[in-house]
């Protein structure tokens, strides 16, 4: 197969990590320290990004602009024509939907490389209602020329994320949760952007999952293992440019797909893969999991998780139904 | 507060008559391609050209020897749909030849309705209208964060201020202490639906921008001299991002098109053109007869 392969750990559950944006932070204050062009800019969000310990260490490499992402991105874009590596920082909610035409033109259109990261992605603020959700910025950025969209799930593939961006001279966009993420990888391999990782091999159901949704698709395949059912856990940490082939590979391999994201199953991954696999002429039994077209409920990311299938329980229902 | 001025008809005879012929040559250049192109935005790149010929010929550190050098000045002209004066401005500067804009509008050329950095001496893609003040916002930063010495030059409309966006930036210019930053506002008063002040008001400009923290200057926006000397005092006020508000005429030049909408985008038929020409020709000979 074509995704890199790596060793599953035990079982996720039973090691700890940190938030991605913790990893974020911290990765993002070695390299700061090392490239004075490092740049943060943030719409009075350096707490809930966890940046006070760059702000503190390197306060002249902080730009901050209040709350108006539109003058932030903008403002980042600015900065990065002048030759910054620039890291705009904002919730994914606001900054993706506020802010979109300013990413559009400004960085895409523009090809100003800035580094959009949006933080506390998807339903991580799940109790502050749906201002709060970013459940469209996958769709949105999809359909924009010149960025490419990579989602994290843990802290190896975050860190990993925060250093391609860093030398990459294209936009960006990079989003993470806040749930602290246990390791999903044993070894430490290679990670490249538009490389999907093998999480677990498998030849039954293939669950292809991004960001925090990796952690509960593994877990459905620990569930289904002592059934009698192979399953393999990609992870497709970057949406776009899409590992079509490690699409292709798992389509061919494995009895059944399900697509798994923390985002409208309208535009995400799960119609990204929908796409690859249709125009290459392959028909395979196929799921899309993530937030149904409906008035999101609330409440913490793991009961949101729960209520639309997304736990390690839903999951496995939905693999057993699809076999 | 500054003082208020009238645009004038004069064309600054007599005062800089290199400049003046740039500018009866600039407007000349952009009714025949926007004519070609049969489609433009001419009322408003009449009004703001006159800016443009002197930023580009007095006051820009910038040409198309230096436009890679980080320590050029830089220009983003957030009202972009007035493109067609930007190109003749930049075909004279030898960013690229004046025939070039044969292809405007066509299949697959770059000279679009818009700017784009596919169009040599285009700094930034703009056309949305609020971007470029943000931009030039972040421009001007990373200047002040390198202790570089050149200076960022954006060009608004004034029916672009109801895009919030700009107030933002604003805020942010004086914030951070600016004073590498200009912003010209055109206002010319008259938007695609109407007058500005019954679209949306935005008057009192120059108060609304001092209590922003802005040097403010308002001044002829067709009197090259003034605009001249304003521009080569920059920044108005030491520590202050520094705000000219131009008065234009939008249509400028051609009387028949002076403050009337329909030629926010109307384009001349024929007829139209050679009358356009025929007033600006006369314009020309006078001024070449004054100068014997």
């Amino acid at each position: 197969m074509s995704a890199t392969s790596h060793t599953a750990a035990n079982h996720p559950a039973q090691q700890t990590g940190q938030a991605n944006l913790e990893v974020f932070s911290q990765t993002l204050l070695e390299l700061g320290r090392r490239d004075p062009s490092i740049t943060v800019v943030t719409s009075d969000s350096r707490g809930s990004a966890k940046l006070g310990p760059f702000a503190e260490a390197l306060p002249s490499q902080v730009v901050e602009v209040g709350i108006a992402e539109q003058n932030l991105v903008g403002i980042a874009a600015g900065l990065a024509s002048t030759g910054k590596k620039v890291f705009a920082v904002s919730p994914a909610c606001f900054l993706t939907a506020r802010a979109l035409e300013q990413i559009k033109n400004d960085v895409c259109y523009s090809d100003n490389p800035v580094n959009v990261v949006g933080i506390s992605a998807g339903v991580s603020y799940g109790a502050l209602g749906s201002t709060h959700h970013s459940l469209h910025d996958l769709a949105a950025l999809r359909a924009i020329n010149n960025i490419d969209i990579v989602v994290p799930a843990d802290n190896f593939e975050t860190r990993s994320a925060i250093r391609a961006a860093a030398d990459q001279q294209h936009p960006i966009y990079l989003r993470f949760g806040k749930r602290p993420m246990a390791p999903l990888y044993a070894e430490e391999g290679t990670f490249q952007v538009g490389k999907a990782l093998c999480v677990r091999r498998g030849t039954d159901i293939a669950f292809i999952a991004t960001g925090e949704t990796v952690h509960p698709a593994l877990a459905a395949a620990e569930l289904l293992d002592p059934l009698g059912v192979s399953c393999r856990v990609l992870s497709m940490h970057t949406i776009k440019p899409l590992d079509r082939q490690a699409l292709i590979d798992a389509a061919s391999q494995c009895r059944a797909l399900i697509t798994v994201e923390e985002h409208s199953v309208y535009g995400g991954l799960g119609e990204a893969c929908a796409a690859v696999l249709l125009q290459e002429g392959i028909a395979c039994r196929f799921r899309i999991t993530g937030i149904p077209d409906e008035y999101t409920i609330t409440g913490s990311q793991q009961e949101i998780f729960g209520h639309y299938g997304l736990s390690a329980e839903g999951l496995a229902k939905t693999a057993k139904d699809l076999l | 507060m500054p003082a208020q001025t009238t645009p004038k008809n004069n064309w600054g005879l007599g005062t800089d008559n290199q400049l003046t012929l740039k500018s009866l040559h600039y407007r000349r250049q952009l009714l025949q391609y926007i004519k070609k192109a049969g489609a433009g935005h001419t009322g408003g790149s009449l009004s703001c050209v006159d800016l443009l010929n002197v930023l580009y010929n007095r006051v820009l550190r910038v040409s198309p020897e230096t436009f890679t050098d980080p320590h050029r000045d830089r220009y983003v002209q957030s009202k972009g749909h007035s493109i067609e004066a930007l190109y003749v401005v930049l075909a004279d500067q030898g960013f690229f030849p004046l025939e070039d804009l044969e292809t405007l509008g066509a299949y697959r050329s770059h000279f679009v309705g818009h700017p784009t950095r596919k169009v040599a001496g285009i700094e930034q893609n703009t056309g949305a209208l609020g971007h470029g003040l943000p931009i030039c916002v972040g421009m001007a930063l990373g200047g002040k964060m390198d202790d570089a010495s050149y200076r960022v030059f954006t060009l608004l409309g004034d029916g672009e201020l109801a895009e919030g966006s700009n107030w933002e930036a604003a805020m942010s210019a004086s914030h951070f202490g600016l004073d590498n930053l200009v912003a010209i506002i055109d206002r010319n008063r008259l938007q695609i639906t109407g007058p500005t002040r019954e679209v949306c008001d935005n008057e009192p400009l120059a108060e609304k921008f001092i209590a922003f923290g802005w040097a403010v200057r308002q001044q002829d926006g067709h009197d090259l001299p003034g605009l001249e000397a304003r521009l080569q005092d920059i920044p108005f006020e030491a520590g202050k991002p520094s705000l000219l508000i131009a008065d234009t005429i939008k249509g400028k030049g051609v009387s028949f098109m002076e403050n009337v909408g329909r030629w926010h985008h109307g384009v001349p038929n024929p007829g139209e053109y050679a009358a356009a020409l025929e007033e600006l020709d006369g314009v020309l000979a006078l001024l070449e007869a004054n100068a014997q």
